[in-house]
């Protein structure tokens, strides 16, 4: 056995080396292992992004455009038919993906700036400050939140913008939950003491320590809070107090053509049409969902690498 | 069958395991030929990846998730472990094949008390009843030296210490009377203090009733005390077997004597110089616990201070107390002559750059996502205010002096050695050019053969900077391979304190001496003097 050295070298000590690959290489890699269901939550998020980015280049009618005919029926010309004041509905339904989409997304990127931004805080200072911000999130999480929105928007009115404002609010509470507890099993390792004895910010702490340590987690709640969040926003519209018209977007769509499935005995395609824009909220729910779990297993699933 | 094959417990040949990594199986054990008699301790050394615990695991038939027996055969007495069901593998493991884990606090059901989990497995198999069972493990107890035998087993595993924990292990592997033990690094989580009666307790009992035993290790001391046989491993082969004596004093391999040779490490001490930093009659408490009591400690300038302890004896507190992280009730921390603010928050950066400190696990010391560029570089950044191209070169130049170099620049800690990371830490507390370092068991968990590089490192590193180091330790074999002046602290106090040579060697103060004889010395007889000197209450000779 005298074939290995016996003198000591640090360099030479253990190391079979992973092997390096670009990030783009790691991530066809990943793409190609990807089990079925997160392809297809892939090519659904895909295919709601690029309807949302190019609507008016894919729509062929405008958003609020008014044509003669309300209440047209399935045709070459009008594909979904048009609604009560005569909106071609395929239109609103592509818009609709840029409108529901972009304030959902706008409203859970703004939940977790509140609820991560508090929930590192929280962790890092522990004492007094901790203590109050988790027993306000445990009130406010005591509230029912679909009633509490409701409440909220009828006394703030229902701008886009306060519905933004609300929902981030009362999802953060959640994110913050979250945050705080992935980030407390960080807070207390020696790197993070490390890096207070050098003398570093908390700033500094909280972006560059732990902020990359409990990513992966936080993404995935990402994708499923957006899920809630969309439902919220949808349900929202659904009872008339969320994104007004003549904004198209996916709830309220629902809602406007809903009594139209009451006609199902004379015309099958009539009764179709609002189960539509229910049936795209459906898709992109499992789509999101699909891909976050494909995420979370990878995150936490350290077995299957090693 | 003759009696010779009768004599025969285990019989491992030419094992082969695989474990599966980077999408490939990679051999973990290439090849090894194992024979036990009954009766038999077998030592099985190395460094750590060297094999040994899967090895270990695997004479019971058992292999981690993830890994593979891929050839050879294993034969237990009558049972072919390769090919033996699952189902008649448990029959045996927990009766006549039994595990000592190395964590006993994490091998416990904290839902279960300590008796209950002691006597199941022999229940199970319908070895004793459970009266017959308990009355058994009670009677170990008492074997074991716990205290209080016939109440201890109505614990649950919290309220009773890591050690005693150990030992209770130790019962619950030895109550069905097993053919063998295996034991698995069983008290490098122990204090000496503890070791040493731990030991004493595990190698009475497997005397008495003729068990056989696989004794895995990397403290070559402790092996020279338990085992028969020793056999040592790397990289997954064997590099020699022979039995104890003879292995510990004539190793033939090159490889083992190198092992050996960490032990012969020593400093010549140096007379004491101006002093760097003071701890000046130091009271800290944690809430209303207090865990230091007037704690005076002198570090002169360019030379090392070792602290040394049990666990719990305020070692590390003291390190808390310099660093800012626990302002002191009472006595200050004087650096270079004026006191430094009790807090982190009234110290100024020149101030915190001035005193750097390395600890114990240097995993959990490095972010696991920054890579070992991004981590050497942020105290040049930081305190000196380095950038780009010149931070570059100054981090490279520091993994030079680290003996790493330079394709350890784009590395995450993930992949790197024990080693190696500990090196990496080393050069995170250079960069900020430092006159004191605190080195908080930077040796503690890592191989012997490792140990030995990163204390020439510290001690190359002193010479060319001039470095002071706090050295915090419970081994005094690295004591004595680095200190010029040694401190002895107990529950909070410091009992000793002066040059290497004085404190080392007697007369001592009583708890030095406890201390000074539990460390286990490379001499097989060592474990039988203490037993005797301790039972006869006297001062065995120190070697």
């Amino acid at each position: 056995m005298t074939d290995t050295s016996h003198t000591y070298s640090a360099a030479a000590e253990a190391g079979r080396l992973r092997i390096r690959r670009t990030r783009w290489q790691r991530l066809q890699l990943e793409l190609m292992k990807a089990p079925a269901s997160a392809k297809i939550g892939l090519s659904i998020i895909l295919f709601y992004a690029a309807m949302a980015l190019f609507a008016p280049l894919i729509a062929p009618y405008g958003e609020a455009e008014i044509l003669p005919q309300p209440y047209a029926p399935w045709s070459a010309e009008h594909w979904l038919g048009t609604d009560q004041i005569g909106r071609d509905i395929l239109s609103r339904l592509i818009y609709g993906a840029r409108n529901t989409i972009g304030i959902a997304l706008l409203t859970t990127l703004l939940a977790f700036a509140i609820g991560g931004g508090l929930g590192l805080m929280a962790a890092i200072s522990r004492g007094w400050l901790d203590q109050i911000l988790s027993r306000g999130v445990d009130v406010v999480m005591a509230i029912p939140s679909l009633i509490f929105a409701l409440m909220l928007l009828s006394v703030f009115g229902s701008s886009a913008a306060s519905l933004i404002l609300i929902i981030a609010l009362l999802d953060s509470t959640r994110v913050f939950r979250l945050t705080r507890a992935v980030s407390v099993n960080v807070v207390v390792m020696d790197y993070i003491e490390a890096a207070r004895v050098r003398g570093e910010g908390l700033g500094w702490i909280m972006r560059r320590e732990i902020l990359p340590n409990i990513l992966p987690p936080l993404v995935a709640e990402f994708g499923l809070r957006f899920c809630f969040v969309f439902l919220t926003i949808a349900s929202l519209s659904f009872l008339g107090v969320g994104i007004q018209p003549p904004t198209a977007d996916w709830g309220s769509m629902v809602r406007e053509t809903a009594q139209l499935i009451q006609f199902a005995k004379y015309d099958l395609s009539a009764a179709i049409t609002p189960l539509i824009p229910a049936g795209a909220i459906a898709m992109i729910t499992v789509g999101v969902n699909f891909t976050a779990d494909w995420f979370l297993h990878k995150s936490s699933g350290l077995r299957d690498e090693q | 069958m003759s009696s010779k094959t009768q004599d025969v417990l285990l019989e491992m040949r030419d094992v082969r395991i695989e474990g599966f990594s980077d999408e490939h199986w990679n051999p973990i054990v290439k090849g090894v030929d194992l024979t036990l008699h009954r009766g038999e301790v077998l030592g099985l050394i190395g460094e750590s990846g060297a094999g040994k615990s899967t090895l270990g695991l695997a004479a019971m038939g058992f292999v981690r998730a993830g890994c593979r027996i891929s050839g050879g055969s294993i034969r237990f007495g009558d049972t072919d472990l390769r090919t033996a069901s699952e189902a008649e593998k448990r029959r045996l493991w927990g009766t006549r094949l039994t595990y000592v884990a190395q964590s006993a606090a994490a091998s416990f059901n904290p839902a279960h008390r300590l008796i209950t989990q002691t006597a199941n497995a022999a229940i199970r198999e319908g070895l004793f009843s459970a009266s017959e069972a308990r009355g058994a493990a009670r009677g170990l107890y008492q074997a074991m030296s716990l205290p209080e035998p016939d109440q201890i087993g109505l614990r649950y595993p919290h309220q009773v210490s890591g050690g005693q924990l150990q030992r209770v292990m130790t019962a619950m592997a030895m109550l069905p009377q097993p053919d063998l033990i295996v034991f698995d690094e069983p008290t490098t989580a122990l204090d000496v203090t503890t070791q040493a009666e731990v030991l004493l307790a595990m190698r009475r009992i497997v005397e008495q009733h003729n068990t056989a035993a696989i004794y895995i290790t990397h403290d070559l001391a402790v092996v020279a005390q338990m085992a028969d046989t020793i056999k040592v491993l790397r990289h997954g082969q064997e590099v020699e077997e022979a039995p104890a004596r003879n292995m510990l004093s004539a190793p033939k391999e090159a490889y083992t004597r190198s092992l050996w040779s960490v032990r012969k490490l020593e400093k010549v001490t140096k007379p004491a110089s101006e002093t760097v930093l003071a701890v000046d009659s130091v009271d800290a408490a944690y809430g209303t616990v207090k865990v230091l009591d007037d704690v005076t400690i002198r570090l002169p300038r360019g030379r090392t201070v070792s602290i040394v302890g049990e666990s719990g004896s305020g070692k590390s507190t003291t390190a808390r107390v310099i660093m800012g992280l626990l302002p002191p009730r009472r006595g200050q921390v004087v650096f270079e002559g004026s006191a430094l603010p009790p807090g982190l928050k009234g110290r100024s950066k020149q101030q915190l750059r001035r005193i750097q400190m390395i600890y114990q696990m240097a995993d959990t010391a490095m972010n696991p996502r920054h890579t070992v560029g991004e981590i050497i570089r942020r105290p040049l950044e930081f305190y000196h205010g380095l950038t780009g191209a010149a931070a570059e070169a100054r981090v490279l130049e520091l993994l030079e002096q680290i003996e790493l170099g330079a394709d350890f620049y784009d590395r995450l800690p993930s992949e790197l050695s024990g080693g190696q990371k500990q090196r990496v830490c080393i050069a995170r507390a250079l960069a900020a050019e430092p006159d004191v370092i605190i080195c908080d068991e930077v040796t503690s968990a890592l191989d012997q053969i490792v140990q030995e590089g990163i204390l020439r490192l510290l001690m190359r590193l002193q010479k060319e900077c001039g470095i002071s180091y706090l050295f915090i330790t419970h081994d005094i074999a690295t004591v004595q391979a680095i200190s010029d002046e040694i401190v002895v602290m107990h529950k909070g106090k410091v009992v000793e304190q002066g040059p290497k040579e004085e404190i080392l060697s007697p007369p001592h103060p009583e708890y030095t001496r406890l201390l000074l004889t539990s460390v286990p010395e490379m001499d097989p007889d060592w474990l039988t003097r203490l037993a005797a000197s301790r039972e006869a209450g006297t001062n065995p000779a120190t070697g």
